[in-house]
């Protein structure tokens, strides 16, 4: 075949023609215009009078990207101008967004530890006014660790054979549905879950405000979590050890407990750490359930208890700077107790993950 | 070009030992044990679903039956006094409006930072970052409310007198002083909220587009961000979506750092940045305290309102997300 | 249309890993230069390195030098985007963007190029097209997914692709690797079709393909494994498969190792 299309001399062709040396800013430029950029925001911001940082460097990230989109666009032309444009944005919205979250995280330690010490950790609030210093969570961390620790007692084992259901046996209508009913509850906004306990186990069974209340609320935000992270740890376990233990007549059941479950009980970990580190910090449930209580209730089934997230609220709520202060090192005491647990689950993880073909 | 992570390849076929260990090994007494215990939680689960409806639907019925006012259009929540008059429109204009002021600001700077993380970040920075914002995303939503009260409102003044000064002929971010606790407010804190959240599940989609077509659109001669616009961004649209809507789902049934910002009242305002309002969760939380039954029951009634939004959000997600599979399936 | 490669101390890096070690060797235009080694010995590293792809993986360098008709191709200055539209490249894996109907898949390139005109994209699209010898097979569903052919029709949809947007030399690392033997035979035949418009390398594990298509052979093996690539040596196709000048190449070539 002899190409006759291509044959014609392609001197009518459309394409611009290519040389390889293009006009390109030197490789400082990107640096040497953020700074400009910063100077200018700052030099705006001072001869404007403008109180807020925040103006001060929206007017800087502006100027980056409209001085850098000018300035490519005149010197490399449109296609490059573009490209630098879409880098100069994604640097900017990450810069943009690192600072509210880099400051929470200052702000947190910075103040926090300025409050928190041993007597902090081992006393209550029974007694201490709002107004004055001095008290602590004891009692918050005493209610956090129960109220946490019944709420994954329920749904550890419920959402673990669940998660078994729905990965080893689960084929049918019935399995369909609780996958379905599964992913709807991952969607329950806490509150809502609080007040459903309020609704049956306070308001029309009339028991009292209890950490178990909490606790139940709590386990139904937790549940979901674990049923999801257990069916995929196990969904990861491969088949040929399922079939291989089945080979050797093993009944399904010592199959799963022998071979399966071993097999995933790292990512089943982690799975549940992260849940429990998730519900930790809940805060709606127990204002409505547990109610709050400034002293020292080691009893979760009777009378009133506090937790973590609910004392910062508390002392947030009583707004003086004492009552600060100490919200703010309940603050940190929780963010480390979450980054605790989440660290560790991303090191059992790490550790334990199972051997996956490469 | 990534950090250790274990998701790997789809899972095997995992009902296949079902189906052929099923009805023979059910007869023994340890598999029949075994599959109740297992098949009885999964009806547990299933129980407390269907208790979660019909409680809060009885509850709410009570409520609806004795209020006076309109529930959809009343501007009051006098749900104690005798009658009981209060409608949502307030809670719900609140919620929406706060919502989607969060996803406006949230989702394209999540996006922007999944890039960067995915694509643009020198690799020594992305691995560590990636790492970072995932704990982030774990930071309790009372912190962020803390922090939100304490250090975020007071300095937003300057920037809400900017917007009143350039943007106030809009009508919606006029600004007439006082503590800048509105629903603009609400919605910046929840971006701020949801950002890593957001974050996370973009980057692992940014993540999973394939490389073979990332190096196609460069041997054609495509600049980094012509690579992404024609390989990375088509293949990641669904999945950015649904983690927006995962967002969306946080910040609608958010309570602890709308209450800790916001100081409410049952008013709608034109302009944004005027302090009031209220969102459905940050009502049941201000008012549960000084509540009766009767007030207890209209907070239940605003609160499977709530739930329902937040199911129709979830849904959508999910439909996004499945329509994505069938997609990519038929292209595999 | 097509332009000489002169490679001249070439060496390539995967972060400190040295890949290729010091290749010197020059490629004649339109004609076809086919890369034959055992598996790691970094011919399809190489390749990459002829349109400045292999910096694109994380920990990729280079050093030395590669001259397009005597202009570098790693001179201060140059673009690594004008140079990969300058040299096309088709790749192991049938890869035609899967969100993009068939003309669109051959249309990327041009539009990239700032080319927007209904009528000129027609053209340029069709003739691309019957270059890959594929118009008659497509003609009818351009507005289909590129995804919806077979493996053979979408490579060739990949080569369309590459050469839409005219190109100076084509790059091919294994492009039949993944293909059955008629669709391997369709595009050797395009392959020959080819080489009169551009400068064509290809990288084949497949001996026999080498022999058929190339006019010339260039071998490459390395020491041991971990060790970098080597090229061992480059001559007609016909001296290598029937009188190499290098005994590891005759080796190689008779099935004693590799």
């Amino acid at each position: 075949m002899s190409n006759t299309v291509m044959d014609k001399p392609p001197v009518n062709s459309p394409l611009p023609p290519t040389t390889l040396k293009q006009p390109r800013l030197p490789r400082w430029a990107p640096v040497g215009i953020a700074l400009v950029s910063v100077g200018l925001g700052v030099g705006l911001g001072l001869v404007a009078g403008w109180e807020s940082r925040v103006q001060w460097g929206l007017i800087a990230a502006l100027l980056y990207l409209l001085i850098t989109y000018v300035l490519t666009t005149t010197i490399e032309g449109k296609r490059q101008a573009k490209d630098r444009f879409a880098t100069s944005l994604v640097w900017t919205s990450f810069l943009v967004a690192i600072v509210p979250l880099a400051s929470l995280i200052w702000e947190t330690i910075a103040r926090g530890s300025k409050v928190v010490d041993g007597y902090f950790l081992t006393h209550s609030m029974f007694g201490v006014p709002n107004m004055s210093e001095g008290g602590g969570i004891y009692h918050a961390l005493i209610g956090t660790l129960q109220q946490v620790g019944i709420a994954t007692l329920i749904s550890a084992p419920i959402g673990l054979l669940t998660a078994i259901y729905l990965v080893e046996y689960g084929t049918g209508k019935l399995a369909k549905a609780v996958t379905f009913f599964v992913d709807v509850m991952t969607g329950i906004p806490s509150i809502v879950a609080g007040l459903f306990v309020l609704s049956f186990w306070i308001i029309i069974l009339d028991f009292g405000y209890s950490g178990f209340a909490g606790a139940m609320a709590l386990s139904i935000l937790m549940m979901p979590i674990v049923v999801r992270s257990t069916e995929e740890m196990l969904k990861l376990v491969p088949n040929e050890l399922r079939e291989a233990s089945y080979a050797l007549g093993v009944p399904k059941w010592r199959t799963i407990l022998k071979v399966v479950l071993p097999t995933a009980i790292g990512g089943i970990t982690t799975g549940v750490m992260l849940a429990v580190a998730r519900i930790a910090g809940e805060t709606a449930p127990v204002m409505l359930l547990v109610f709050g209580s400034p002293s020292i209730n080691t009893n979760p089934f009777e009378g009133e208890q506090s937790s973590l997230p609910y004392y910062i609220f508390e002392q947030w709520g009583a707004g003086n700077d004492p009552s600060y202060d100490r919200a703010w090192g309940a603050a940190l005491v929780l963010i480390a107790l979450v980054m605790i647990l989440n660290l560790a689950a991303r090191g059992i993880a790490r550790w334990k993950a199972p051997k996956t073909g490469r | 070009m990534e950090t250790g992570s274990t998701k790997t390849t789809p899972p095997p076929g995992s009902q296949d030992p079902a189906a052929e260990g099923g009805p023979k090994s059910a007869k023994r007494p340890g598999d029949r044990i075994f599959l109740g215990l297992s098949k009885g939680s999964g009806i547990v689960l299933l129980a407390i679903m269907a208790a979660i409806a019909v409680f809060l639907t009885w509850r709410a019925v009570i409520a609806l039956g004795e209020n006076e006012g309109n529930f959809l259009t009343t501007f009051e929540w006098s749900a104690n006094s005798d009658p009981p008059v209060f409608g949502i429109a307030v809670l719900a204009f609140g919620t929406i409006v706060s919502s989607i002021i969060a996803m406006l600001l949230a989702v394209p700077v999540a996006v922007g930072i999944a890039l960067f993380i995915s694509h643009y970040a020198p690799r020594r920075l992305a691995g560590p970052l990636a790492y970072v914002i995932d704990l982030l995303a774990a930071v309790p939503s009372i912190v962020y409310g803390l922090w939100g009260a304490l250090f975020l409102v007071p300095h937003l003044a300057g920037l809400y007198e900017w917007l009143d000064d350039y943007l106030g002929w809009t009508g919606i971010f006029e600004y007439g002083g006082g503590a800048p606790r509105s629903l603009f407010t609400v919605g910046i804190l929840l971006a701020i909220m949801i950002l890593p959240i957001v974050t996370n599940v973009s980057r692992e989609v940014f993540k999973q587009a394939p490389k073979m077509h990332e190096e196609a659109a460069l041997a054609l001669g495509a600049t980094r961000w012509e690579v992404i616009r024609m390989s990375v961004l088509p293949f990641g649209r669904s999945g950015v979506i649904s983690a927006a809507m995962l967002g969306l789902g946080r910040a609608l049934g958010e309570t602890m750092a709308v209450a800790t910002v916001l100081s409410p009242s049952f008013v709608i305002h034109a302009s944004l940045l005027d302090p009031g309002g209220g969102t459905f969760a940050q009502n049941i939380a201000a008012a549960f305290k000084e509540a009766g039954d009767m007030g207890r029951n209209a907070l239940i009634a605003s609160g499977l309102v709530l739930f329902v939004i937040t199911l129709v959000v979830n849904g959508a997600a999910r439909l996004i997300i499945a329509r994505r599979k069938e997609y990519s399936g038929a292209n595999a | 249309m097509a332009k000489r490669i002169d490679v001249s101390g070439l060496t390539a890096f995967y972060g400190s890993h040295r890949a290729i070690d010091d290749i010197s060797m020059t490629v004649e235009p339109r004609s076809v230069t086919a890369f034959i080694g055992p598996s790691g010995c970094g011919k399809s590293t190489y390749l990459r390195t002829l349109n400045r792809m292999h910096e694109v993986t994380p920990g990729g360098r280079v050093e030395g030098k590669v001259m397009l008709d005597g202009e570098s191709l790693y001179g201060p200055g140059v673009d690594p985007v004008a140079v990969r539209r300058t040299i096309g490249m088709v790749f192991q894996r049938p890869n035609p963007f899967p969100t993009m109907s068939i003309y669109d898949n051959v249309a990327a390139g041009l539009k990239l190029n700032g080319l927007t005109k209904k009528s000129e994209l027609d053209t340029v699209v069709e003739r691309s097209l019957r270059g890959a010898n594929l118009w008659n097979e497509v003609k009818d569903r351009l507005n289909k997914p590129g995804s919806g052919l077979s493996g053979g029709q979408q490579q060739r949809l990949c080569i369309a692709r590459a050469i839409a947007v005219e190109p100076q030399v084509l790059l091919m690392d294994e492009p039949c690797s993944a293909l059955d033997p008629i669709s391997t035979l369709a595009i050797e035949d395009l392959i020959g079709e080819l080489k009169d418009q551009f400068t064509i390398v290809i990288v084949t594990h497949n001996m026999q393909q080498a022999a058929r298509v190339s006019d010339r052979t260039a071998f490459f093996n390395l020491a041991a494994i971990g060790q970098p690539g080597k090229l061992i040596e480059i001559d007609d196709t016909e001296r290598i498969f029937s009188n190499p000048s290098v005994q590891a190449t005759e080796d190689y070539i008779s099935g004693r190792f590799g």
